[in-house]
């Protein structure tokens, strides 16, 4: 006979305000199953689960339903007090009367209905349920970082720190990511390369710490704990053990790209590598643009090469590799601007944020002067535009880019600083400056280095025969104002990097309206997903600035850290189950089963019948809707719980 | 209005209050009511949710159990295609439910009192105005009497 006893919780009075506790109470005595009712002002609190303990052993209850918020915020604070009071954990079942009724409803007689037909449902469940132990699960004791940018970078050295294997994943035949890019950082006004060069061979040099550039994630599969993933290293044409960095190949190659590092303002080789202090300092053959690939002649770099190291014949290389945790690393783009015709990015002296950056770079195509693109002739005007597709429903994004404010800041600067005689307009909507010593960076610009800011977006660039007209209404004036000017920079919205798609299929994590990965609470889970075992570090979660990737970046390791540091993980005990003795062997089953985790079982009294995994079956449920003979039950969601639960509702 | 009282009494069609029930996955949907819940987006009592890990776990049999028990709409809510926290949980869910829709509507349930939709965690305003455009629905409908005569005792 179960004794089952109700607890209900006032939340304050964000759930009594709207039902009634008494009614609710007076509603449910009497129900056969209903052994002891309560209610408290705040059942979370230590005073509240003591209560729940204390009647759990002194009314020796044997299912309790709590009538609280949603069990996704506290079913595990309930269900550890259970645990502590010697109930198991998972005859305790949450009754949702706060975001799924008092929040949403205001007639007080209606919501205390609901409430009790809600908490009806959790008794008739808890009636129904087993009590259940969860299995463990091993854990690899290695870390997969996907994506080398100054995110994946943190993440992995912290990890390595503390003394787990790593592997980074990046794309690219470089790590450094967009940070190596950068000319200054705002607001100090540091070096970027030499903040982030230190960071890259730390992590080159690290015990702890493998590098796979070049390469990309083919495939994952597994769960926390156990991810089995394949990464695909793409044909570098060099071997790279034989490969000493010399740097002759690059300077005899014959064959030109534009350079991906110099955002196309100059070319590099086809042989080559992105930028001078790359990591590792081992070229790549670009096979689409080297004459060997394309007419089969040349070959020079091999020539030339003292070690032999060329390899014209390498093949792509499936690594298969087991890890007990995965961070997405994974960064942003730039959003083209071809697609705003308005502002002609077409034109040379149109550029993007960016590819400014490249340009007063002292090691970028200029050497750091000034130029426009067209002529190479020092602007006497420049114009930045802010939120190109940022904070632009109708034809871009809807979400604010965060960085543009203070990069433009910061670039407005540097002209200024360099170049004291050149105007610099700034076009923009609104300037967001919140971060530690932006505001009075800002504030800088404006007042001590004379760049105008003008509140208002600019309409139209034309190009004219030598300058550049710009079109904008002033908003604060309402004057229109026409500007001619010898370059315009661009600050393109910041978008996720344009493999994300692939990377959030692979992995089983959702991207939120902007593409951005989504974490799993916008609050208290920043660097989680909803996939256990996956964590998110830097711009691929929103548009950050360095410090924050930084910081998220640190705090994806600790998350990490958490998982590997522990030899083995509980499992959850909700896993479907096989009652053999009526299994009809067709397997169904094992069709619909996204884990595999149904096998073929021979027994001696069934014959071949199926049996489920545990340790690979996550829940879902698929095959017990699918299973002929309804034989396979998911334990903590089982028919009878649930067909229980609808009759509670529906009664 | 409990069952029992719906049988007995001739409905009055204008102050009918449907009962919905709603069958919702635990990562998006269920998700996605919370948000709409701590979102304060406001919507009818009428509907009840019960919690499932995936949708893909709802057997066609609980959606006939409630029309038996006197559900006079079904709801069943999952992650978007692609979105699914199990990889291919939704994508049985939209194959079962669009050959059971068929067989609703053979049996002679109207086939505006199921539906199968897809709501993520962070549309709580999706799962709010799916409660209440499905509930002024089944105003229109009036009461789902034709698997009534399972609920006679």
């Amino acid at each position: 006979m179960s004794k089952i006893g109700v607890f209900i919780c006032w939340c304050g009075s964000n759930i009594s305000e709207t039902v009634d506790i008494e009614k609710t109470k007076a509603a449910l005595e009497g129900l056969p199953a209903l052994d002891y009712i309560e209610d408290y002002q705040y059942l979370c609190s230590e005073i509240g689960q003591k209560k729940i303990a204390d009647a759990i052993k002194n009314k020796n209850l044997s299912g309790v339903v709590v009538a609280s918020c949603s069990p996704r915020m506290h079913e595990d604070t309930f269900r550890n007090a259970a645990e502590d009071a010697g109930l198991n954990p998972y005859l305790l079942e949450i009754a949702n009367i706060r975001e799924h009724c008092s929040w949403v409803h205001s007639n007080k007689e209606k919501a205390t209905e609901k409430s009790v037909a809600l908490i009806r449902a959790a008794i008739n469940k808890v009636k129904h349920n087993q009590p259940l132990t969860p299995g463990s699960i091993p854990v690899n004791k290695r870390a997969l970082v996907i994506g080398g940018g100054i995110a994946g970078i943190q993440s992995a050295i912290d990890i390595a720190e503390a003394g787990y294997q790593v592997d980074i994943v990046e794309r690219t035949p470089s790590i450094g990511g967009k940070m190596a890019q950068i000319d200054k950082t705002f607001p100090t006004l540091d070096c970027s390369a030499c903040i982030l060069t230190p960071k890259m061979v730390e992590a080159s040099r690290h015990e702890n710490i493998k590098l796979h550039t070049y390469s990309e994630v083919a495939r994952v599969d597994g769960y926390v704990g156990n991810f089995d993933v394949e990464i695909k290293k793409k044909p570098r044409s060099i071997d790279e053990d034989k490969c000493t960095g010399c740097g002759i190949c690059l300077e005899k190659c014959p064959g030109k790209a534009p350079s991906e590092f110099e955002e196309g303002l100059n070319e590099r080789n086809a042989i080559y590598t992105p930028f001078p202090q790359a990591v590792p300092n081992i070229p790549t053959i670009d096979r689409d643009n080297c004459i060997k690939f394309e007419k089969d002649k040349c070959g020079l770099c091999a020539r030339v090469c003292p070690t032999d190291a060329i390899n014209f014949n390498q093949e792509e290389n499936i690594i298969e590799e087991k890890y007990g945790i995965i961070i997405t690393a994974t960064g942003y783009q730039l959003t083209d601007p071809d697609q705003f015709g308005e502002y002609h990015y077409n034109n040379p002296d149109v550029i993007t944020g960016m590819e400014f950056e490249r340009i007063i770079n002292a090691a970028g195509p200029t050497g750091g002067k000034l130029q426009r693109p067209s002529n190479s002739e020092k602007p006497d005007r420049v114009v930045f535009v802010q939120c190109v597709g940022s904070r632009d429903k109708a034809r871009g994004h809807s979400h604010c880019s965060k960085i543009c404010c203070m990069y433009t800041a910061k670039q407005a600067m540097l002209i200024r600083e360099k170049y004291p005689e050149t105007e610099v307009y700034v076009f923009y909507i609104d300037i967001r400056t919140a971060g530690k010593g932006f505001e009075e960076f800002q504030r800088r610009a404006q007042e001590d280095y004379g760049v105008n800011y003008v509140k208002g977006m600019v309409g139209k660039v034309f190009p004219g025969k030598d300058k550049l007209r710009v079109e904008a209404i002033d908003a604060m004036t309402g004057e229109f104002l026409e500007l001619d000017s010898d370059l315009v920079i661009l600050s393109p919205a910041a978008i996720p990097d344009q493999k994300a798609g692939d990377v959030s299929r692979q992995l089983g994590i959702s991207q939120g309206a902007s593409g951005f990965f989504t974490e799993a609470h916008p609050k208290l889970k920043p660097v989680e997903t909803q996939t256990a075992g996956i964590f998110l570090a830097g711009a691929c979660q929103g548009p950050k600035d360095i410090p924050e990737t930084v910081a998220q970046a640190s705090g994806a390791a600790a998350k990490a850290i958490g998982i590997l540091s522990k030899d083995s993980l509980v499992n959850n005990p909700c896993v479907a189950e096989v009652n053999q003795a009526d299994c009809s062997s067709c397997f169904s089953c094992k069709e619909v089963c996204p884990y595999s985790a149904i096998e073929k079982d021979e027994t001696e009294k069934h014959g071949m019948v199926a049996r489920v995994n545990e340790a690979l079956c996550q829940g879902c449920g698929a095959c017990t809707v699918t299973c002929r003979s309804s034989t396979i039950n998911l334990k903590g969601f089982s028919n009878k719980e649930i067909l229980s639960e609808v009759d509670a509702i529906c009664l | 209005m409990p069952v029992k009282e719906k049988m007995n009494k001739q409905i009055d069609k204008n102050n009918f209050e449907p009962l919905l029930v709603a069958f919702c996955c635990n990562w998006c949907s269920y998700a996605g009511a919370d948000l709409a819940g701590t979102s304060r987006m406001g919507y009818p009592e009428n509907i009840k949710i019960i919690r499932v890990p995936c949708s893909c776990r709802i057997n066609p049999g609980f959606v006939l159990r409630a029309f038996q028990k006197g559900a006079d709409g079904v709801l069943i809510a999952g992650c978007h295609p692609g979105d699914c926290h199990y990889m291919t949980g939704n994508y049985y869910t939209r194959r079962r439910f669009t050959v059971f829709k068929e067989l609703l509507n053979y049996m002679g349930i109207e086939k505006e009192r199921f539906k199968v939709d897809w709501i993520s965690a962070s549309e709580g305003k999706k799962f709010a105005d799916t409660a209440t455009e499905f509930t002024s629905k089944l105003k229109e409908l009036g009461p789902d009497r034709k698997l009534r005569d399972s609920r006679w005792k």
